[in-house]
């Protein structure tokens, strides 16, 4: 998308990378990339295996996953904590926020439903 | 070799499904033919399908709303049709299975393809203009996406002749849309119509904030930005927040139905109630996507036509971003009914009522704008003033269903259908309709007819009345939603009011199309040569109608709000530039118009089980991508020697006005 540099109606033309965006590294992706492989296939692997109990997997398989985000902020889309990057630290705010009212409001949702509409029931051997 | 697909498929034994398709094949051909009797496909596929100009793909993204409003209204005028007819015992014309498809597909249509196409369309035209940008900040992805949205499109209206499609309503609650109780292509249709079309909304969304963040015009700070610009801001915020989770939930839901997984499933552990409790996650910021923009252009019509700066500037943007954060906090008031308990359901009846708020702020905003203005009333205006009231009753009963134990009474009842065509109709129909009437002659060069567009506007706002308020009624009488046939003498009159409001509504979708008509053939008398139509404020109005496809010869210095009015003011409006400067512009590619074909194949093929094809679209999409990232050559610089000669054509034609 070279088009978006040149066009900026203030930028100085022939310039490529203006406001002091972070720059991609093919060391950078490849480390994103090995850590993401393995973030993902130890989980996978966990619960394939049936090594550990259930809960334990489920409780791995979620830290690793929030890692994963991590992984995917700072090597894909180069987050880092320099104020040149003042709207990227806004979108983070506003994405935490949004997601932290999600994954809670769900939780809290689902609990109370289980607990009012399944009394003294297991919710997985309903069947 | 065609996976489930046979010739079974195509609903022959059907009188009214294969008269629609006949239908659609005649209009199919006709344009096609017009198109090759005009020798119009060089110029066609040069200018428009590979088009990277934002305010070409702006104005094809409401082509396309057009065409789907024509499409879903059908819908709708066959439903209140089908009711009035089959409530006093009659069978109708429709049979459950067939009208089942009918309000599925009228909901689909409406949302994700009349409303939020006539929605980006408005944005993508505008924004850029108003914040004095060349084009958006990825002009090859906006292409993409447009033709990702049109894919999914085409791919809802193809249900009707191959297959069929989802008898589920518009949101494929589970377990009735799992493999298990709709077996046959109905849901699949609708999983990957919404998921070509959704990638296109998405990268839509990141490529608006990205030009609004990084391309307004030197002097723009954010507070200094037109209120149009700001909703289409938070509503890009909002998409980018809220479609990857239908992205998830509708894949979480093809999984189950592909692979036999049990997300949502009765069976084995799944959880249905988690599937409404996602989709609502992501359906409640989507009524904000739609609504924002249309407070957006409501701001900027009353602004306009009442020559005075919009009162409450900046609570009008705070109001536009609590809106925005809290629209997230209220999702659970879409099934009160599914049984959190009593502290659920009041936190969100009490945070829906809060969201209330702000949006009042805002009606008070454009009531104070008006007072003591010179307020012209031309059709945006009656558009604007429509909504302030039609869409205040709908918010009234909306707060009321906010209410749990009153929501318990009227879940699912046609109350609710009133409740939110009263929202929605009253707000994004109406938002659109005056964002047309107004931008129209900005993005193609001439007014519209005045008188066509206030009897559309009144036979569209008497006909909402008259089809819509005998459905609240019908609510509180315990009518529900969804029903094909009843035996209730009492509730028919009320269905044959409706029905004849639908008659209404059609009458002002017959006079628009008729304003599009005769606007094109008085084209000469109604045409805007001074780029300025409205007196208006914003920058838009700084550029010639329509536009030159670099928008503007010199990049404009903002000083104030509302700049254009200020440029006027200050009298450095309409002059040219002393200097013409070369500019450097992007490409049209036909890539993007590639990548939308293979995209809408591969959700034929997904529908289909035809895995042979999915893979191949897939490799050559990849590859069309990854040739296109070699290829350098996508910008060129417009010589300042043709900047001059375009825009000295458009002094000229000012001077006879600058000199009265």
């Amino acid at each position: 998308m070279a088009s978006a540099d040149v066009m900026h109606g203030n930028a100085p033309h022939g310039v490529p990378h203006g406001d002091g965006e972070a720059h991609a590294s093919v060391r950078g992706y490849v480390t994103g990339f090995v850590l993401s492989v393995l973030l993902t296939a130890v989980p996978f692997a966990l619960v394939m295996s049936g090594t550990v109990p259930a809960a334990t997997a489920v409780a791995v398989a979620i830290g690793l996953a929030v890692v994963q985000m991590v992984v995917h902020l700072v090597y894909f889309l180069h987050m880092n904590r320099a104020s040149s990057q003042s709207w990227n630290m806004a979108a983070l705010v506003f994405t935490v926020i949004i997601v932290a009212i999600l994954v809670i409001g769900s939780l809290w949702i689902m609990y109370n439903m289980n607990v009012n509409m399944m009394p003294g029931m297991m919710p997985v051997d309903a069947t | 070799m065609f996976g489930k697909l046979t010739m079974s498929a195509m609903p022959m034994n059907q009188p009214i499904v294969m008269g629609a398709v006949l239908f659609m094949a005649i209009g199919v051909v006709v344009v096609l033919g017009t198109i090759t009797y005009f020798r119009f496909w060089r110029q066609l596929w040069s200018d428009w399908l590979t088009s990277v100009d934002h305010k070409r793909i702006g104005v094809m993204y409401i082509i396309l709303a057009v065409v789907m409003l024509l499409r879903g209204f059908s819908d709708a005028i066959m439903m209140r049709s089908q009711q009035a007819l089959a409530s006093d015992g009659g069978a109708g014309y429709l049979p459950p299975e067939h009208f089942d498809q009918v309000f599925t597909a009228h909901g689909v249509i409406m949302i994700f393809f009349m409303a939020m196409p006539f929605i980006v369309g408005l944005m993508n035209i505008v924004v850029p203009l108003q914040i004095g940008a060349r084009d958006v900040a990825f002009p090859y992805l906006n292409s993409f996406s447009l033709w990702m949205t049109i894919s999914g499109a085409i791919l809802v209206n193809l249900s009707l002749a191959v297959g069929n499609f989802a008898r589920t309503g518009w949101l494929a609650y589970p377990p009735l849309s799992e493999l298990h109780f709709s077996p046959d292509v109905g849901v699949d249709y609708y999983i990957w119509s919404l998921q070509v079309a959704g990638i296109g909304t998405l990268l839509g969304g990141v490529n608006m904030i990205t030009t609004i963040l990084k391309m307004r015009a030197p002097g723009m700070t954010m507070m200094r930005m037109p209120v149009f610009t700001w909703t289409a801001l938070c509503t890009n915020m909002l998409i980018v927040a809220a479609f990857p989770v239908l992205t998830v939930t509708l894949g979480l839901l093809a999984l189950d139905r592909y692979l036999g997984m049990h997300f949502f499933t009765n069976a084995a552990g799944g959880n249905p109630m988690m599937y409404v409790n996602l989709i609502w996650i992501w359906g409640h910021p989507e009524v904000y996507i739609l609504v924002l923009p249309c407070f957006g252009v409501f701001s900027e019509v009353i602004a306009t036509f009442s020559g005075k700066p919009l009162f409450g500037y900046t609570s009008m943007v705070y109001a536009t971003i609590c809106i925005t954060v809290l629209s997230f906090t209220v999702w659970l008031h879409h099934f009160f009914t599914m049984g959190s308990g009593a502290d659920v359901n009041a936190f969100f009846g009490i945070t829906t009522m809060v969201i209330a708020i702000p949006t009042g702020v805002k009606i008070f905003n454009w009531l104070f704008t008006m007072y003591h203005g010179r307020v012209r009333f031309d059709t945006p205006v009656l558009w604007t003033i429509g909504f302030m009231v039609t869409f205040t009753i709908g918010g009234m009963s909306g707060v009321l269903m906010a209410v749990p134990p009153a929501d318990f009474v009227l879940h699912n009842s046609v109350f609710l259908i009133a409740h939110f065509h009263n929202v929605i109709i009253g707000g994004v129909v109406f938002g659109c309709m005056a964002g047309y009437n107004y931008w129209f002659p900005k993005a193609l060069g001439f007014k519209l007819d005045e008188r066509w567009g206030k009897i559309s506007f009144w036979c569209w706002l008497v006909g909402f009345y008259v089809a819509f308020m005998p459905l609240y009624a019908l609510g509180l009488m315990g009518m529900t939603r969804r029903l094909d046939h009843m035996d209730n003498p009492v509730w028919h009159i009320y269905l044959m009011v409706a029905a004849a409001g639908a008659v209404v509504i059609l009458c002002g979708i017959l006079a628009q199309l008729v304003q599009l008509y005769v606007s094109i053939v008085n084209h000469a008398a109604l045409k805007d040569v001074t780029g300025d139509p409205w007196n208006g404020r914003t920058l838009e109005w700084a550029t010639a109608s329509p536009p030159s496809f670099y928008n503007f010869a010199e990049t404009p210095v903002v000083l104030s709000r509302d700049s254009f009015w200020d440029m006027k003011r200050r009298g450095v409006a309409f002059h040219p530039p002393v200097h013409y400067h070369r500019i450097h512009m992007p490409r049209n590619t036909g890539t993007g118009f590639i990548l939308g074909v293979l995209g809408g194949v591969i959700g034929f093929g997904m529908i289909w089980h035809i895995w042979w094809l999915v893979l191949f679209c897939l490799l050559a999409g990849l590859a069309v991508v990854v040739a296109h990232s070699f290829d350098e050559d996508r910008a060129y610089y417009v010589p300042s020697g043709e900047v001059a000669e375009i825009e000295g054509r458009h002094f000229q034609q000012l001077m006879p006005q600058a000199g009265d």
